[in-house]
């Protein structure tokens, strides 16, 4: 380096996969019902995760989004809203008046993301489905997988998590209901699955579960779920696969 | 150095005082130097089950603050004496219990003792943490039931990562299922879970299975550990059941229906 200093830094641009909360009505009220519902369904997916929100599909309306009641909302739920989209120039003002980013629409098609160089970093949290009309488009694709896995030899007891950081996690035992599982890659459950199976953690939508003897209470793909009552009887106690098939999580027998 | 073995199970009412006050007297009665703990601080019954009830003058309590010292606080029981029991105080709470005051505690009993059993109160706070936390090995109770059983499993989550030895990365705790309250009639009829089904679910070695009985009942208002009803069928699994934890191969017993003779169904009937 010129004059010998090292570099304390380096700027670099990477993309992300963030789930988006697209509001469809200013009322909060009826907002923080219909989202506290939704977090009692999965509070884990919530946890730390870095929000925006998308102001895209709100009706013409004279009244305002109380962004600092929304904000705590999120908060409240342990979401991190950073930014918004969408909206009006009203809105981006007092989005900016809470220091809340404004995003440009840039999204980027996915089979080009896809085909870029390096894969940028993503955050370790799932794009959940929080809206009734799911959008998490990726703004850029989703890393693979690394190489790294992890190995548990152990039954997995009601109330455990295990968090597999990049990569894939093989379970060579029960997972009791009321245990956790997550991975950015695929799970594989040697054993029966009664907890909960959140796989493609960080948005990767290649994701799948695999076990050998479905009883779970809860499986995921990218932040899809479905809760055992909405997976049919004929698919419990057998041997499955479960992925992403567009927007649909797909369960099939082995 | 002594064993130190929790009896827990989460989940409250399915017999844990009956099995650390029976374990304790199976393992005295074959000789062994045992001392039973009672971990149930503001609640404690291990010493009516002993019948020990009007002899307490100390308690764990006032050994954890140095009030007295363990052999004031220990109490010798009067039908075996290699038998001591450390009753609970009733006057404290839970938080009386220190991690290095219960380590001092059991340091000390390990010296002297073959055996120290830990009785766990029920849940998951402090004092079942503290009655776990420096176990070799858990005997985790649990009914036939489904609620019991997703809490042992909870516990059996909390003693493979919160106990001593899962924070020194030492062997793990030996882990072993008691089932109680068995009624075979009950899963005939598909009214209770079977012991398979517990298994399948706990996926853990089982130690016994004692069968519900008036007997227990009938024990603890006497004060008298059950183990010593070398009659009644739950007395007996509980005997088995301290004779396998020693190592022995005992099958296990009482989990088919009884048939009945046509005796005995003359006999209830009159």
């Amino acid at each position: 380096m010129v004059g010998g200093i090292k570099p304390a830094f380096e700027l670099k641009s990477a993309g992300f996969t963030l789930p988006i909360i697209r509001l469809l009505d200013v009322d909060l009220d009826a907002v923080a019902a219909q989202l506290a519902a939704k977090v009692e369904q999965a509070p884990d997916f919530f946890r730390n995760t870095p929000v925006v929100i998308d102001l895209g599909g709100l009706p013409e309306t004279e009244r305002d989004v109380e962004f600092p009641m929304l904000v705590g909302l999120l908060r409240g739920h342990g979401m991190l809203p950073f930014g918004v989209r969408g909206g009006t120039e009203q809105h981006h003002r007092a989005a900016q008046a809470m220091e809340l980013a404004v995003l440009g629409e840039s999204r980027v098609p996915r089979d080009k993301a896809q085909g870029r160089g390096a894969p940028p970093p993503a955050p370790r949290r799932p794009a959940p489905r929080t809206e009734p009309e799911p959008d998490h488009e990726p703004l850029a694709a989703a890393p693979p997988p690394s190489g790294s896995f992890t190995l548990i030899n152990r039954p997995i007891r009601s109330g455990q998590r295990i968090h597999a950081l990049g990569g894939d996690l093989s379970i060579v035992g029960a997972v009791s209901s009321g245990a956790e599982l997550m991975a950015e890659g695929n799970i594989h459950v040697y054993g029966p699955l009664r907890g909960r199976a959140m796989a493609g953690m960080n948005g990767n939508v290649e994701a799948r579960i695999f076990c050998q003897d479905l009883q779970a209470e809860l499986v995921s793909i990218a932040g899809h779920y479905r809760v055992s009552e909405n997976i049919p009887a004929a698919l419990r106690g057998v041997a499955v696969q479960i992925f992403l098939d567009g927007q649909a999580l797909r369960i099939e027998p082995l | 150095m002594a064993r130190i073995i929790v009896i827990t199970s989460g989940k409250g009412g399915v017999g844990k005082t009956t099995t650390a006050a029976a374990f304790s007297m199976g393992l005295a009665l074959r000789g062994h130097k045992t001392a039973v703990i009672d971990f149930d601080v503001g609640l404690r019954n291990l010493d009516l089950i002993m019948g020990c009830e009007r002899r307490v003058v100390y308690d764990f309590v006032n050994v954890i603050n140095g009030e007295a010292n363990l052999n004031q606080a220990l109490i010798r029981d009067k039908r075996c004496d290699q038998l001591y029991v450390l009753p609970a105080s009733q006057t404290r709470d839970k938080d009386a219990l220190t991690k290095e005051g219960v380590g001092a505690v059991i340091e000390e009993l390990s010296k002297t003792f073959d055996f120290v059993v830990c009785d766990s109160p029920a849940g998951i706070e402090h004092g079942a943490m503290m009655a776990m936390y420096y176990a070799d090995d858990a005997i985790v109770v649990t009914n036939p039931e489904v609620s019991s059983v997703r809490d042992s499993d909870r516990m059996l989550g909390i003693l493979s990562s919160k106990s001593q030895r899962a924070e020194t990365n030492a062997e793990p705790i030996r882990e072993f299922l008691l089932l109680t309250r068995y009624s075979p009639e009950r899963v005939a009829h598909g009214e209770m879970l079977s012991v398979e089904d517990v298994q399948e679910i706990l996926s853990m070695d089982l130690l016994g299975v004692v069968p519900e009985s008036q007997a227990v009942l009938n024990a603890s208002n006497a004060g008298t550990p059950v183990v010593l009803d070398k009659i009644s069928p739950a007395g007996q699994a509980y005997g088995d059941m301290v004779a396998r934890y020693l190592g022995e191969d005992v099958p296990h017993r009482f989990l088919a229906v009884e048939k009945k003779g046509f005796f005995s169904r003359l006999l209830k009937r009159g």
